[in-house]
């Protein structure tokens, strides 16, 4: 033991940087994990909102097809000529809202925001591993936001971007509409160029680049949070007594260390094919707008989406496990509870992560692919509801015979398993290779995604930062505020998410910027009607989220060192955290995360650092349990 | 506010389930062999899955109803969790899912695994950007032959047919689908572009065009009458507007239609859209 205490410090010793003085060192161009997942955090709160207000222009132009607006037509003249949105203009508002928030909020929030400043003091390190890669990482998945938001203003057929006409008012902007291919850009119609049609030019290039940029940036953080989980442990910090968060954020860590590159490849590959003359998804004889490409031949665009979805399922458990990490390790505390089964947690999380990387198939059962993959695809997919129901169980398991504290956390964290098992659910129908044939790329796939991997992930995120937002900036998030925010988003986004699935099964397409074309889609316009008044009004609802957030910063009232009792590192330093998280001591650590109601002990928490409680362990197998009693005493 | 959480979630539990019982909106109905399969496997899923849904939405709502925190002071019930019960859970859930997941291939297996009889009726669907085109062999049962140097939108040759092939003289391409009733169907699919996707709600099935391949699907239709056929797969600004129809004839009308010289065939088809209303 004394040996491993010695290893810790020497790591500790070597990079250990003192705190910096200027304010473009401290709070800009910052080293410091903490600062950088504040950063995170703002880039994912500029996105979610751009994101949002793209899927409210959606649901407008679904239901009032011909309403104009002033605003529309001065910035995208093109796309939204006098102001009414055209397909063109819908179509790229999809390809948009999906880029930025499958890539810029679901996956830098729960991890490179809240992962980054709380892992390290989770497991009692100074910082990540790796500081100024941890800048890095940050300022480059910043470029890539800022690559993707010049996409929207990238007119469809020329390269001249629309936001250059503003700085430079002699050139007049024939008008923008940015990349048309959805979140998944399949080939030939990404690949092609301009000649597959209006949104094909410019906008899909600095697409392609923004998402190969963020890749680079989330594989250097990847490799941070894993090196500083594995190697900057506290003394104590076995893994087994590690918060579940950290186990959620590692396992995130390795799956986008494992899925990114792929996305990256298939992202340069796509690039050549558009610009290099090479046919890596593009087969030959295609006969485009009535013109023969005799360019290309050999291609597959089933590679593509091979490819794509090799990356796009774990990438579902990257944006999901953080959230339920932070909701189990809220859930118990506010349980006042230990964790039910923190084993099983723990085997759950990585069974999701290992089983996520041979699903990919699932997506592609129409697509052409042998049907016999598909079928074992599907037993593979099916089998993920096994860990995912462990979850579940276990959550409900840790509220049964709780003391439960409704804080707005709590709230968040209750919201985020429900949603989880309304949106998990019909995962089970997606899976089935028969059953997909019919709901594939319907209202039902959107109904089931958004749920699950969209909205129960930023309950995830909700419930974080009003859980950590004492730690990060020292004053309490208005409860009230957000429980009234609480009430209409859980509200609402089981209005707008659950009838899409009805809407699927009447056999809704997605992607359709109109469905007056088809009259079996006619008599599902209440339900339209009914899922967009629902959207706006959650929509709305998030300015009360924000207003929080910022009127907390200056206003909030001050917190203290541990505002919730809760028993894990970052709640024994004060709020918020000096530089070098433990102002230069090393906490030393003497139990499980979770230790809640423990009989004899003085208060109804133990904090992990508390060496001597005066009460002998409790033994798990008394309690007819794992046989690790989380004391780091076996049995 | 626990009371409250509770009652809210079972609210929100029973507005879902209503929402999937009413009957109001839901398939339309099944008109091909496997339909009915298919409806059977779905009804079994969204009980079985809807019986998990509530039970866990009705013991979340329990839990938070029940167990909220008194101001006496007493502690929760100190536990790590019960092995056995995880292990009782874990085993029912795999069961259930997997069984599921066994049987779902049931559908699946008949459209792919069998192959279509040698008397289906065949045909290819070629896929371009905002327009399907239908390619009849006609009276010989013949393909003619086709090429995409050949080409040529603008001299309405949408799908490349070569016309010095002798096979090709009674073949028709028209932009609907018309199959017989009770009668197998072929379809052998490929796009000239981008990836498409055919689809028709009452058949139960959907399936790719993908450029560069020729994917077969076969299937039965039951029931006479026109019904929509949308593209599925994002394919351009003008996705939404690739609406063509799939026409369902009785036997001997539809034997009648394939026998038509390829002007006498358009104007036929012409007469039989119209005199069958859309199905929906």
């Amino acid at each position: 033991m004394a040996e491993t205490i010695a290893v810790h410090e020497t790591a500790h010793e070597v990079h250990r940087h003192p705190a910096p003085t200027g304010f473009i060192r401290k709070y800009i161009f910052s080293v410091d994990h903490k600062v950088i997942g504040i950063q995170y955090l703002l880039l994912a709160l500029v996105s979610v909102f751009i994101g949002l207000i793209m899927s409210v222009l959606m649901r407008i132009k679904l239901t009032w097809p011909n309403s104009s607006y002033t605003i529309l037509e001065t910035l995208f003249p093109t796309g939204a000529p006098g102001g009414v949105m055209s397909p063109e203009f819908y179509l790229s508002l999809v390809t948009m809202h999906g880029t930025m928030m499958v890539f810029f909020v679901l996956t830098t929030a729960p991890q490179g925001g809240f992962g980054n400043y709380f892992l390290p003091i989770q497991v009692g390190a100074d910082d990540m591993a790796f500081p100024t890669l941890n800048m890095l990482s940050f300022w480059v998945t910043l470029i890539g936001l800022l690559v993707l938001i010049s996409a929207i203003f990238v007119e469809g057929n020329a390269t001249v971007a629309g936001w250059y006409a503003y700085i430079v008012p002699t050139h007049k902007p024939s008008g923008t509409i940015g990349p048309i291919g959805g979140w998944t850009g399949y080939p030939p119609l990404s690949a092609l160029g301009q000649s597959s049609g209006p949104g094909q030019g410019a906008g899909v290039d600095l697409w392609i680049i923004s998402i190969a940029i963020f890749c680079v940036g989330s594989l250097l953080g990847a490799l941070n949070f894993i090196t500083t989980l594995i190697n900057l442990r506290a003394p104590g910090m076995s893994l087994m007594r590690m918060p579940l968060t950290c186990w959620a954020w590692f396992t995130t860590a390795v799956l986008a260390l494992l899925a990114f590159p792929v996305l990256l490849a298939a992202g340069v590959l796509l690039m050549l094919d558009r610009t290099a003359g090479t046919s890596f998804f593009i087969p030959g004889g295609l006969v485009v707008s009535d013109i023969l490409q005799v360019s290309h031949k050999g291609g597959s665009p089933i590679l593509w989406q091979h490819l794509f979805w090799f990356f796009g399922h774990p990438e579902v458990y990257i944006a999901i496990l953080p959230g339920m990490g932070a909701t189990s390790h809220i859930l118990s505390t506010f349980a006042r509870k230990p964790i039910f089964g923190y084993r099983a947690m723990v085997f759950a999380i990585f069974a999701i992560g290992l089983l996520g990387f041979f699903v990919w198939g699932h997506h592609m059962f129409i697509s052409g692919m042998s049907p016999y993959t598909g079928m074992a695809f599907s037993v593979l997919t099916l089998s993920i509801g096994v860990p995912s129901a462990i979850k579940t169980f276990n959550w409900l398991g840790t509220l049964w015979g709780a003391q439960i504290r409704f804080t707005a956390p709590m709230l968040y964290a209750i919201g985020f398993v429900s949603l989880f098992v309304a949106g998990g659910v019909t995962g089970i129908v997606l899976g089935q290779t028969g059953l997909d044939l019919s709901m594939h790329d319907t209202y039902f796939v959107l109904g089931h995604f958004h749920l699950v991997m969209g909205v129960a992930a930023i309950f995830g995120m909700f419930a974080g930062m009003q859980f950590w937002f004492p730690k990060m900036f020292g004053r309490m998030m208005s409860e009230n505020i957000a429980k009234v925010h609480f009430w209409i988003t859980f509200i609402g986004v089981y209005s707008i998410f659950i009838p899409m699935h009805i809407m699927g099964i009447v056999g809704m397409p997605r992607r359709y910027s109109s469905f007056e074309e088809y009259l079996f889609l006619g008599k599902l316009h209440p339900l339209v009607m009914f899922v967009t008044i629902s959207a706006i009004v959650t929509a709305i609802a998030q300015l009360l989220f924000l207003y929080n957030f910022v009127w907390s910063i200056f206003k909030g009232e001050k917190a203290g060192d541990n505002p919730w009792e809760a028993t894990t590192l970052e709640w024994t330093i004060p709020s918020p955290p000096p530089h070098d998280n433990f102002a230069g001591r090393i906490p030393v650590v003497y139990r499980g995360a979770y230790e809640f109601a423990v009989p004899g002990a003085p208060k109804d928490f133990v904090m992990q650092t508390e060496p001597d409680i005066g009460v002998p362990f409790v033994t798990m197998s008394e309690n007819g349990s794992d046989g690790d009693d989380h004391n780091g005493h076996k049995s | 506010m626990g009371r409250a959480l509770a009652i809210l979630i079972w609210l929100l539990t029973l507005g879902t389930v209503l929402l999937f019982t009413n009957g109001g909106w839901w398939f339309p109905k099944a008109i091909s062999e496997h339909g009915p399969a298919y409806d059977r496997q779905f009804m079994l899923t969204i009980i079985v899955v809807g019986i998990a849904f509530a039970a866990a939405q009705i013991g979340l709502g329990l839990a938070v109803w029940r167990y909220r925190s008194t101001s006496s002071g007493e502690r929760s019930v100190y536990s790590h969790g019960n092995n056995r019960l995880e292990v009782i859970w874990t085993i029912v859930t795999a069961v259930v899912f997997i069984s599921l997941a066994v049987l779902g291939q049931s559908v699946w297996a008949k459209l792919h695994f069998i192959p279509a009889s040698a008397d289906a009726f065949r045909v290819q669907v070629v896929a371009q950007q905002f327009q399907w085109n239908f390619h009849y062999a006609g009276k010989d049962g013949k393909f003619g032959h086709t090429d995409p140097t050949l080409i040529r939108d603008a001299d309405l040759n949408f799908v490349g047919l070569d016309e010095n092939d002798a096979d090709s003289k009674d073949d028709s391409v028209v932009t609907s689908l018309v199959v017989p009733v009770n009668h197998q169907v072929e379809l052998m699919l490929n796009s000239k572009d981008v990836t498409h996707s055919f689809w028709v709600p009452p058949l139960r099935f959907k399936q790719d065009l993908v450029p560069g391949m020729v994917i077969r699907v076969h299937f039965t239709p039951t029931a006479v009458g026109k019904y929509e056929l949308a593209c599925a797969e994002l394919c351009g600004a003008l996705h939404y507007k690739m609406k063509s129809q799939m026409l369902v004839l009785p036997e001997d009308e539809h034997k009648a239609l394939i026998a038509l010289p390829q002007a006498q065939f358009q104007v036929r088809m012409k007469e039989l859209l119209d005199k069958y209303p859309f199905v929906y």
